[in-house]
């Protein structure tokens, strides 16, 4: 490579010559085109981030029915347009590690019920008015209550009281809580003028980004908002984030250079379409797990040998190797992982064993086809996973027999109401978290209806427990309780797998949530 | 069958061998349905030699048996939905006044509301097994028939061979199924090849929407979703089954346009 | 009073008494749809407090017949509601979604139309020959085709090969019409393959029909040029069937596209449907209904009429 050409690459990546006139000169000294435009992005990430230029984005999940409210907030569009133009107090970094945001300083008082979070000044709304710590309370209050219909309903539940003290908010928890900094960065929290009450769906929130067009389930476009405190976010100019939720339009606009960026790329073509000229594939190992739950309570899911059975009669290997390519992990019937803090490495992985299967299962004495659930929508590739599972089992000699449901109804109709069918789980910060929120016998969406005081015990006492190690130990035995006692098949972790072209550079792995836990559009930059 | 012409011969053989193909599935498949043998769409080889599918079984197999289904599916609800139509139809032409009104006006509304509701509240409030999705494609189709074979026969109707029959004191059964009926044939048997392939289409739309034929049982509409991320990456998987539609759907409409040349010139035998 | 006007009137009014009736259907239908729109909207992540609060606030408790009645009368005031999922107004809603679609549906009617009888008349003209065949062979491939394949086929060959047009039909209020119709331009075609074989067939099959016709043999005897036969005295005689296919597909353009909505992230009416339908919001999927079943009835008045007018024996009555 020639001073002439590295001469080039960085008037470019400076933003002093355009891309279009740097491929050509490129060209003209010999250097092919795949090739010069990958050396362009690497000298773009070199150089930093470049403000400028116009973000189009294609993203699967989003409805006509969206809102701007974050409390109605539940699938991936909402939740990316509310990283895009909002701030929660906390956010979890890089390295899952607390990162203040809103919040500039936090500490918790020596029993961890009290938490006081000062908030950062020199904060606006897109509106122009000054953020304060009363509106973050407000915030909190909202969500809270419950009659808000919040998705972060269940994180507020903990907290007893929500107060301010100048330009410090106050939360009490009513039983000491060593996670709450982590739970605050729930998607939902975006601090909102007087938290939202005047009008939730006004749209008006902190971030560097604030909404210019809003037609949900089609586009939504945001300009960048010049009063925003954190110069290292919001290089774009604006932008343009289109819902194309079919895979393959959305992955053919991005070949076609019609938009940048973009979500849930399927397994089975990530590895196709990174071939393609100037795009790059991310993945993110994440918590999110593919998994089929069976009902603890009812028959004949309450026999433990028959769940044993079932479990050792899945095929996890090969099942993350064909529906998901590769771009996961395997589970091990718990809802943990590595990605989360305190994980415990030791505990056994399990593994396929018809023998195994076929001795459990007849000990449990059923005899006869099992029913078994499935959707395309409960997860990607749920239908094709519930087939390999019955080849599998019927290696054992279990038979089961597969109903397809309709995606539409899915998740009112079958899920948490049969006893045996596929779904799937985004995972939690935190494990106290994931562990309350669907396995703790009085949990909202217990959905293997898994009651054990044991387990419980166990939850309460670690939640309150500041050492460690000790709270490591805890959270290996309810590991181990809910992989061999409780209902939950678990064959795989998947990816997240975004991709993106060479007009934007400056992706940093995040293992929070996907494009870089929604911060994708705030952090990259335009490479033109 | 003196002087079938050669695409209609043609069409013939191919519509007659997809039928076989679909009777003896069991014994012409190589493998089992639902076994994976091989790696992720693997290309075509000696071993496999359609490839295989979105996760690794063997498509050949998957396209004879999905062939089955799809053919048995379309052929009843086809026949289903001519029956029922073309009768109504007539019936409704020829008795005319307010029977024709009763009857078109209940065929409207039913239309009136488009299909995908219609299946959707349907194949929700019922269990999705093969009788009930014939019945509801058959039952849902047969408006269409009704409107046209209606249509054509108000016309026919009118002609003065008819009044002739009536004159002759002809009851109403004679008269739709003598008068009618042949008259009417042409225009019904070309809607009947197309009625055919919508219905195929039909299935797959309805798998598009998780309500069609139950896994680990496909039909060729719901092979071509299965395997459709891979089109726009140059993987044929999901092209074996649409050219699998194509293939049979003009074999059908060749015998379909020969059965019409022939009604054809038989009317003018009558008429003339 | 003539009796064709005397025809048309009542035809006027039975289509209005139909209408009322589809209202009344589409809100059956709507209250037998499974599971709720509280469960809906709040989707796996519902706890059971929120559910409560959200069937209070939205007066789901309330009798059906009340609710229809409310809702009828409103409509008819042209005020649809506002969705219960977004809090957003429907008729505002609709109004932009339903442009959207009647503009797809436009762009190929215009094309498909003219094109599917001007072929029809073509292979009646070069009938068994090779134009006729041809002709045939590709309508056939072409309706054969799964919708979703033909649109990433056109997707794969215009946009991510020749980049001609974009993959990306997403139309939006500050395009000029020509850009718009730059973005509609795959869908368009699609749908105009997809509708044209079915027109395209019966205007051959209807015209052939009459072909044998004494008058027909006449007028070729007085040695008029073929395609002038054709056009001239074998169409008008088929004109019911014809037109009674081309109504149909015309709906189709309109209710049916949903396929092709989410293939090129058209936004369009049959997408908002589909997606308040899985939410469970009511109001929206009976403003549709009750909108499609408009544009259904409307369309089928004028073919009825069309036929009664096009047929000299039913035009005057002995």
């Amino acid at each position: 490579m020639n001073d002439e050409f590295q001469y080039l690459l960085n008037r470019t990546a400076r933003g002093k010559l355009d891309r279009r006139s740097f491929m050509g000169r490129a060209a003209a000294l010999g250097v092919a085109g795949a090739t010069a435009g990958s050396l362009l992005g690497s000298a773009a990430l070199a150089q930093g981030p470049r403000r400028g230029g116009t973000l189009t984005m294609g993203m699967q999940g989003g409805e006509s029915t969206n809102s701007l409210d974050p409390a109605a907030a539940q699938s991936q569009v909402p939740f990316a347009y509310l990283k895009i133009m909002g701030e929660p107090l906390i956010n979890i970094d890089d390295n899952g590690n607390l990162e203040g945001r809103v919040a500039e300083e936090f500490e918790a008082s020596a029993d961890a019920m009290t938490w006081r979070f000062k908030i950062r000044s020199g904060i606006t709304f897109h509106n122009g008015q000054p953020l304060t710590a009363e509106d973050c309370a407000q915030t909190l209050r909202r969500h809270s209550d419950e009659d808000s219909q919040s998705g972060a309903l269940g994180i507020m539940r903990g907290i007893s009281n929500i107060s301010t003290d100048g330009d410090t908010l106050i939360l009490e928890t009513s039983t000491p809580n060593a996670d709450l900094p982590y739970l605050l960065s729930d998607y939902h929290l975006m601090m909102q003028p007087n938290g939202g009450f005047d009008d939730p769906t006004a749209g008006i929130f902190s971030g560097p980004y604030k909404i210019v067009d809003n037609e949900p389930g089609v586009r939504h476009t945001f300009e960048r908002f010049e009063e925003y405190w954190d110069s290292s976010m919001g290089h774009f100019n604006a932008i343009e984030l289109l819902v194309i939720n079919d895979a393959t339009a959305r992955n053919s606009a991005l070949q076609s250079g019609q938009v940048q960026l973009v979500n849930r790329v399927p397994p089975t073509v990530a590895g196709l379409l990174g071939r393609a000229p100037g795009i790059s594939i991310q993945t993110t190992a994440g918590r999110g797990h593919y998994v089929f739950i069976m009902h603890c309570n009812t028959a004949p899911f309450d026999n433990m040998d028959l769940r044993l059975a079932l479990k050792h009669a899945i095929n996890r290997e090969d099942m993350l190797d064909r529906i998901l390519r590769g771009y996961g992990s395997l589970g091990n019937d718990m809802p943990i992982n590595a990605s989360y803090p305190l994980f415990d490495n030791t505990i056994e992985q399990r593994t396929y064993d018809p023998d195994q299967a076929r001795f459990y299962f007849e000990r449990s004495g059923h005899s006869g086809p099992i029913d078994l659930r499935t959707a395309d929508g409960a997860f990607a590739g749920a239908v094709e996973a519930a087939q390999l599972f019955q080849e599998s089992a019927a290696a054992a000699g279990i038979e089961l027999n597969i109903i397809r449901e309709p995606n539409d109804g899915y998740w009112s109709e079958v899920w948490n109401t049969e006893p045996f069918c596929a779904s799937y789980w985004g995972g939690r910060p935190v494990q106290d978290q994931m562990y309350s929120t669907a396995y703790v016998s009085d949990a909202d969406w217990n959905d293997t209806r898994f009651f054990n005081e044991r387990f419980d015990s166990l939850l309460y006492e670690a939640r309150g427990e500041l050492d460690l190690t000790r709270r490591k130990e805890l959270y290996s035995e309810m590991g181990r309780i809910v992989r061999d006692e409780g209902g939950l098949i678990n064959p795989m972790f998947n990816d997240f797998i975004d991709a993106h072209n060479d007009q934007i550079t400056g992706w940093v792995s995040n293992p929070n949530l996907e494009l870089m836990d929604g911060l994708a559009p705030s952090k990259m930059w335009s490479t033109e | 069958m003196k002087g079938i012409p050669l695409a209609a011969l043609l069409g013939l053989i191919i519509t007659i061998l997809f039928f076989l193909m679909a009777i003896f599935a069991p014994l012409i498949a190589p493998y089992g349905m639902s076994e994976t043998v091989g790696d992720v769409w693997e290309p075509s080889s000696s071993q496999f030699w359609l490839g295989t599918d979105n996760i690794g079984r063997d498509l050949l197999t998957r396209m004879i048996y999905g062939g089955r289904t799809t053919i048995f599916v379309a052929s009843l609800a086809t026949i289903l939905s001519f029956t029922l139509g073309a009768v109504l139809g007539f019936t409704a032409a020829v008795y005319g006044g307010l029977v024709d009104q009763v009857m078109s006006r209940t065929n409207d509304l039913v239309m009136s509301i488009p299909t995908l509701i219609f299946a959707l509240v349907v194949l929700s409030v019922m269990p999705v097994t093969l009788p009930v999705l014939i019945l509801v494609m058959g039952l849902l189709d047969s408006t269409r028939v009704f409107r046209l074979s209606r249509a054509v026969a108000v016309d026919i109707n009118v002609m003065d061979f008819v009044e002739a029959a009536r004159l002759r004191g002809e009851g109403q059964r004679w008269v739709i199924f003598r008068e009618i009926l042949p008259n009417a044939l042409s225009p019904l048997v070309a809607e009947l090849g197309l009625r055919f392939i919508f219905a195929i289409l039909f299935i797959s739309t309805l798998s598009f929407l998780g309500l069609g034929i139950q896994p680990p049982g496909a039909d060729w509409g719901g092979i071509v979703k299965e395997n459709r991320e891979g089109i726009v990456y140059g993987i044929s998987a999901a092209l074996y089954p649409a050219v699998a539609i194509v293939t049979l759907a003009i074999s059908v409409n060749l015998v379909a346009d020969w059965a019409l040349n022939r009604t054809t010139s038989l009317k003018g035998g009558r008429g003339g | 009073m003539h009796p064709i006007v005397k025809l048309v009137t009542q035809r006027l009014a039975l289509g209005l008494l139909l209408l009322f009736a589809a209202s009344v259907l589409i809100f059956l239908g709507t209250q037998i749809l499974p599971g709720d729109v509280a469960q809906a909207i709040l989707g796996q992540s519902a706890t059971p407090e929120a559910l409560a609060n959200m069937r209070a606030e939205m007066g789901l408790d309330r009798p059906a017949i009340t609710r229809y009645f409310e809702w009828l009368f409103n409509a008819l005031q042209g005020d649809l509601g506002t969705a219960l999922s977004n809090g957003r107004d429907i008729t505002e809603s609709i109004a932009s979604r339903l442009t959207n679609t009647l503009f797809l549906a436009s762009v190929a009617a215009v094309v498909s139309v003219p094109l599917a009888i001007f072929l029809g008349l073509f292979a009646v003209r070069f009938r068994d020959r090779w134009p006729d065949r041809l002709i045939s062979a590709i309508t056939l491939t072409s309706i054969s085709l799964p919708e979703f394949l033909l649109g990433y086929i056109m997707m794969y060959v215009f946009a991510v090969k020749l980049s001609w047009f974009p993959s990306v039909s997403t139309i939006n209020d500050s395009m000029s019409f020509l850009e718009k119709l730059n973005a509609v331009a795959l869908p368009a075609l699609v749908l105009t393959l997809v509708v044209l074989a079915h027109m395209m067939r019966m205007t051959r099959a209807a015209i052939l029909n009459v072909m044998q016709s004494a008058y027909i043999e006449t007028a070729e005897l007085k040695g008029l040029r073929r395609f002038n036969v054709i056009a001239r005295h074998a169409m008008p005689n088929s004109i019911a069937p014809i037109v009674n296919v081309v109504m149909l597909n015309l709906a189709y353009l309109v209710v049916g596209v949903v396929v092709i909505e989410v293939v090129f992230v058209y936004p369009g009416m049959g997408q908002y449907l589909v997606d308040h339908v899985s939410k469970r919001d009511v109001p929206v999927v009976q403003a549709c209904g009750l909108i499609f079943a408009t544009i259904y009835i409307g369309l089928n008045l004028v073919a009825d009429v069309v036929s009664i007018l096009s047929n000299p024996r039913l035009r005057h009555p002995k």
